[in-house]
């Protein structure tokens, strides 16, 4: 804080996340280091797209005709199709309405994508990175967070939805969908102990709801989908992607038809999408929430304490 | 009619007829599943406090509330005293029922009193307050080596965080709506 007058600046809760701003920006060298040393392209797709893909409960945000996007996930998976093996993007995205101590509408989010791979090949992936990328910011084998103490050190601990639910509810994961309360359990119930003495990786998801992931071949009642947790916070979430063009169509119609019955706004098909899903290698692809992992780096308990300014401050 | 996306703290809603008010809220939102929006809700007649979880459809009825433009006066113990600014009547309002509003009560401070069935049961406060800082550490003009907040006290007791270069003595404006520090008020 070099001021001409010695005195403190105007925008003091600004100028006081100096030094939060500039481990957000190691962090963000690091990742592209660790993506590019991995042999990644490091791609840019556009920010304004014609539509978002139709998923139940992510809205976005408008831009004349278009829109902008709620993650690069569909630009992303066609490049895949194109050839593209190992991408890697850092980039803004938008959603409307998400505003809390944890979500703030436009946000970073680190996606990166693999041919012939698939979901647990990505954990192994996300370990390597966000212990490297504690290490370059000057932590080691552990980080506080939210008063936890969470040792980085291999292996993570991996759960699946059902033994979360078995261990942290009263209930079956199949019987909170059946009754309409699968949200409302997870977010009381079970994230805030996911996470604690270590991260941990939540995985195989209900079909219901496996998005844009592929079913397990050897169990198709679960999808191979994982989240991972950090403290009780959501920092990634990744696929064994969906490469059966009709399958996915038909996982999109029923995002819409949920979105119409909680009238919410219908987007179309992404066609161009789907045309070219069919040549798309079997592949592994996962978003991380630059902003989400810096309050965990940092010890940050708002997610505004890692960002220049919120919605509010501008 | 309000919806789930206006919860905030401080947002007055009737549930089953009674006035209840957000005192806390957060947003959430599990990977790939709905917004929820989780509250604590506390019953402005009674005091207990409800936890209940929204969704976004949800909607919500304002508490009916008759707002009285009143002047704070004095405290005795848990008993604040108001004067309505047209008849002149003085009412009090318990230390329970005022909640964290009692932090920024001081002397002839304007507020909006809210009855309910002709009773007494809380307090709007405006959005900024101006109370003067009676305890914190001292700083040296020119020091920018501390850059993060320290504890204070204002006028009223309260105790929050402010900015380094705030001096005792000093008077700050308050966000009354989340209790933090705004500005320092130049004099």
């Amino acid at each position: 804080m070099d001021h001409l007058n010695c005195s403190y600046p105007k925008n003091w809760p600004l100028a006081r996340r100096k030094a939060a701003l500039e481990q957000r920006a190691r962090i963000i060298r690091k990742a592209r280091q660790f993506f590019s040393d991995r042999g990644y392209l490091e791609v840019e797709t556009p920010h304004r797209i014609p539509a978002p893909a139709p998923e139940s409960h992510v809205d976005a945000v408008p831009s004349g005709r278009w829109f902008l996007h709620a993650s690069p996930e569909l630009c992303m998976k066609r490049m895949l199709a194109a050839g593209y093996e190992k991408i890697f993007q850092i980039c803004r995205c938008w959603r409307e309405g998400e505003r809390g101590s944890q979500h703030i509408p436009e946000f970073t989010l680190l996606e990166w994508y693999r041919v012939r791979s698939d979901y647990l090949a990505l954990m192994d992936e996300c370990e390597a990175l966000i212990q490297s990328l504690a290490v370059g910011i000057g932590q080691r084998e552990c980080v506080t967070f939210r008063g936890h103490r969470i040792s980085l050190a291999s292996p993570w601990e991996k759960m699946t939805v059902e033994e979360a639910f078995h261990q942290y509810a009263k209930i079956s994961a199949k019987e909170a969908l059946r009754q309409d309360l699968f949200d409302e359990v997870m977010v009381r119930d079970i994230e805030p102990r996911l996470g604690i003495g270590k991260p941990t990786f939540l995985y195989d998801y209900p079909p219901e709801r496996r998005s844009l992931a592929r079913l397990k071949r050897d169990d198709p009642t679960v999808a191979e989908r994982f989240e991972l947790y950090l403290g009780g916070l959501e920092i990634a979430n990744a696929f064994s992607e969906l490469v059966d063009a009709e399958e996915q169509r038909k996982v999109f119609e029923s995002e819409i038809d949920i979105r119409r019955s909680l009238g919410k706004e219908i987007y179309p098909i992404p066609e161009k999408f789907l045309a070219e899903l069919d040549v798309m290698p079997p592949s592994a692809g996962i978003a991380l929430g630059v902003d989400r992992l810096a309050m965990v780096l940092l010890n940050a308990t708002k997610i505004d304490e890692v960002v220049a300014f919120t919605p509010e401050e501008l | 009619m309000y919806t789930a996306s206006d919860l905030k703290k401080g947002l007055k809603v009737a549930i089953d007829n009674d006035p209840y008010i957000v005192t806390a809220f957060e947003f959430s939102k599990p990977g790939k599943g709905q917004a929820l929006y989780r509250t604590k809700l506390k019953n402005m007649i009674t005091g207990m406090t409800i936890d209940r979880t929204y969704r976004e459809g949800d909607t919500f009825e304002p508490a009916s509330l008759e707002e009285r433009p009143m002047q704070y006066l004095y405290r005795e113990g848990d008993h604040y005293y108001f004067m309505d600014n047209q008849t002149y009547e003085q009412i009090i309002i318990n230390e329970d029922a005022l909640g964290d509003s009692k932090n920024y009560l001081i002397d002839n401070l304007n507020v909006k009193v809210l009855m309910f069935r002709e009773k007494a049961i809380g307090v709007d406060l405006p959005n900024f307050v101006n109370l003067r800082v009676i305890k914190t550490e001292m700083w040296v003009k020119g020091d920018t080596s501390k850059a993060d907040y320290k504890p204070a006290t204002v006028e009223t007791g309260y105790e929050l965080r402010i900015p380094p270069f705030v001096q005792e003595g000093e008077l700050i404006t308050i966000d009354t709506r989340n209790g933090e520090y705004s500005t320092r008020v130049k004099e």
